[in-house]
């Protein structure tokens, strides 16, 4: 009887499979120390401690999206009070002359986010879907628009800055040059992702999984759902106000923008982009958005449409996101059958791209006519000069986005046939799906 | 009553309305302890209305609804389930993106005393460990294993369907309707399944297939329009004339 129960239960990890696990941290963790010493510019520096803050933040989001189900329209509200407290710690410390040093603020920004994830969690969280979304954003405005009334807190527009380099220093870092916040960053989200990921693996986050899939079921094997998604509400409010903190580091100042309806909808992008039903999907999509959004806002002034368009994209074709998209492949990787999707995928890019570049042509003439149509109609758009003016652009965006998309439907559809040939003969290969 | 033994579950004078249309007239029930009971009736009588009253599902309008000699009457459903009362679903209900050993093992979690811990490694508890893979075997699913619920056949769900209700060790199990949809020898394997995860427990059962009522049941409650009509063995089920007239028709005789 015991040999069955032992033979019915998954086996351990083998030793090959621990070494993988550990072995993918120790991979980061080296990553994160030396990626400074390859590519060490100013701002390819704060372009990385702005992703790591980020990523906390999408995974934190991802406690109530993806593992519990909650769909919140106002995380922001912890990131930003976390941030907010960071700064009036930090002005604190450095007043009264407190022996506290800079990395441990980040902790006082995820107990403010505690706090007041504990404080207002508790009604928002009775219900889940439509009732807490619509909590979520109330709360959202409600914090936001006090942070430009209670001007002695929050600093109205122009909010409260402080300066990070005259805490008690470590290893004699003061905290100024852009480097050490990178490893300070980076040791956070370290530190933040295992934790999260451990998060998933105890009976709380398996029952958050459960009151995601059926909260009616899980009252029926002993647990009250309110609370699972109360204690969830709880861990995502303490790493946003971490993130929140980090950031508030970062740029030495916190404003309203922090707790604003953009914030919260930047870490809703980033999560879903990136794939809500795997761990890696925010850490993906937060690296994703924040070179997204630094990239485009240089080369387009309307740079903000095309990330809409974007995020409609993929919540209409993508729903699983980048990573559940690479994640469709691996059963043909395991199957040997790869090569015979990506010639479809090649015949199907070049159609897509045409009608992609049709519709850029066609947005931005539109947005010269609508925002300077005075001015000389020779623009440029990501690089490329064209003429807004001349009938030939018109025509070509009109023709490129026409046949494009045409061509793109018939071989998208013959991607689908692709695939589901690939799959099959993987499946006959032995790989389950 | 001194001495005796309480009643697995006694509902007296239970009734239930929603507005002004009362769906369940006055019911008194009782299942002893280590009972097989089987709930029959027409569609419509309120048979899973009973059901959703005793598991905590629903609030009963008034009345007293006790398990073990406890009032349960008005508690949440988790609360009832902790007091050793679980139930499974008509539609079936289970956790349809996590893998059938997940859906197990969510079951047995709280009976296994881990409550809402955040501090311990879910794979490091052998005891949530043995027991998952227990039920797992013993509801012939071991091959299942690792596959996603929501992707298993219909009379695979309704086996797990099953697991998840006995897992957390319910002394008192209320199944609804088990093998509703299922192929003859579908039946006869949920019914011997059936038959010995609930040895030395309390079942309370509904179910439209008489053989398997009558194959099953030590005793039998009819229920029809809201009441409880007859109540008894088998054999005095078969001879009430009461329950002949409403319910069996032609072909009981």
């Amino acid at each position: 009887m015991r040999d069955i129960t032992v033979s019915a239960a998954p086996p351990p990890p083998a030793l090959a499979d621990k070494l993988k696990f550990y072995g993918i941290w120790v991979g980061v963790a080296l990553i994160l120390l030396l990626l400074p010493k390859i590519l060490s510019s100013g701002g390819s520096l704060t372009t990385f401690s702005l992703i790591g803050i980020s990523i906390i933040f999408a995974l934190s989001y991802n406690i109530l999206l993806g593992q519990t189900g909650m769909l919140s329209f106002g995380h922001a509200v912890y990131y930003g009070l976390g941030g907010f407290l960071a700064i009036h710690a930090i002005n604190f410390i450095v007043g009264h002359k407190f022996p506290i040093p800079l990395p441990l603020v980040p902790m006082i920004g995820g107990a403010t986010g505690l706090f007041f994830a504990a404080l207002i969690g508790w009604v928002s969280t009775q219900r889940s879907g439509t009732a807490f979304a619509m909590i979520s954003l109330g709360l959202a405005e409600l914090v936001a628009s006090s942070a430009l009334i209670l001007r002695s807190f929050f600093g109205g527009e122009a909010g409260v800055s402080a300066n990070r380099t005259k805490l008690l220093k470590v290893f004699d870092w003061n905290f100024g040059p852009q480097i050490q916040i990178y490893y300070l960053v980076a040791a956070w989200t370290l530190v933040a992702v295992i934790a999260m990921y451990a998060l998933t693996r105890t009976p709380l986050g398996r029952m958050c999984n459960a009151v995601r899939d059926n909260p009616e079921r899980v009252q029926f094997v002993g647990y009250d759902p309110h609370v699972i998604r109360y204690l969830a509400f709880c861990f995502a409010g303490f790493f946003a106000g971490i993130a929140g903190a980090l950031a508030a580091i970062n740029f030495e100042i916190a404003n309203s923008a922090y707790l604003g309806a953009v914030q919260s909808g930047t870490v809703l992008f980033a999560a879903y982009i990136g794939g809500i039903g795997f761990f890696i999907g925010p850490i993906v999509g937060a690296i994703f958005v924040t070179f997204l959004s630094l990239g485009l806002s240089d080369v387009t002034p309307v740079w903000q449409l095309y990330f809409g368009l974007f995020f409609i994209a993929v919540v209409m074709f993508a729903p699983g996101g980048i990573t559940g998209l690479l994640m469709m492949h691996r059963p043909l990787l395991k199957g040997g059958t790869m090569l015979r999707v990506l010639p479809s995928y090649a015949v199907a890019l070049l159609p897509t791209l045409a009608m992609v570049i049709g519709l850029m042509l066609a947005i931005e003439s539109t947005v010269h006519y609508t925002v300077n149509p005075s001015e000389n109609p020779h623009i440029r758009a990501f690089g490329i000069p064209f003429n807004a003016a001349s009938p030939l652009t018109w025509a070509a965006a009109l023709a490129l986005i026409v046949v494009g998309f045409a061509l793109a439907r018939l071989s998208w559809r013959r991607v689908g046939h692709a695939w589901d040939e690939a799959l099959t003969t993987a499946r006959q290969n032995g790989v389950a799906a | 009553m001194s001495g005796k033994e309480p009643n697995a579950i006694e509902l007296r004078d239970v009734e239930k309305s929603f507005g002004i249309t009362k769906v369940i007239q006055t019911i008194n029930l009782k299942v002893a302890q280590g009972e097989r009971h089987a709930l029959i009736g027409p569609n419509g009588a309120g048979k899973s209305t009973t059901f959703n009253l005793i598991s905590g599902y629903m609030k009963p309008t008034s009345g007293s609804i006790q398990l073990r000699g406890e009032e349960i009457a008005g508690l949440r459903p988790f609360q009832i389930n902790r007091r050793g009362l679980s139930r499974s679903f008509q539609v079936t209900n289970v956790f349809g993106n996590m893998t059938v050993w997940e859906n197990l093992r969510c079951a047995v979690l709280w009976a296994t005393g881990q409550r809402y811990a955040f501090w311990k490694n879910i794979d490091k508890l052998p005891e949530v460990r043995e027991r998952t893979a227990r039920i797992l075997e013993d509801i012939h699913l071991v091959g299942r294993r690792d596959v996603p619920a929501g992707l298993l056949t219909y009379a695979e769900q309704r086996a797990l369907e099953i697991g998840i209700t006995i897992a957390g060790g319910a002394n008192v199990i209320l199944l609804d309707e088990p093998t509703a949809g299922m192929s003859h020898a579908e039946t006869e394997r949920a019914v011997s399944l059936i038959r010995r995860l609930t040895e030395g427990r309390t079942l309370l059962i509904v179910e439209h297939d008489m053989s398997v009522v009558f194959g099953l049941a030590d005793r039998i409650s009819v229920l029809v329009y809201g009441q409880v009509i007859a109540s008894g063995t088998p054999e005095e089920i078969r001879g009430n004339p009461k329950v002949k007239e409403a319910y069996l028709g032609e072909e009981a005789a």
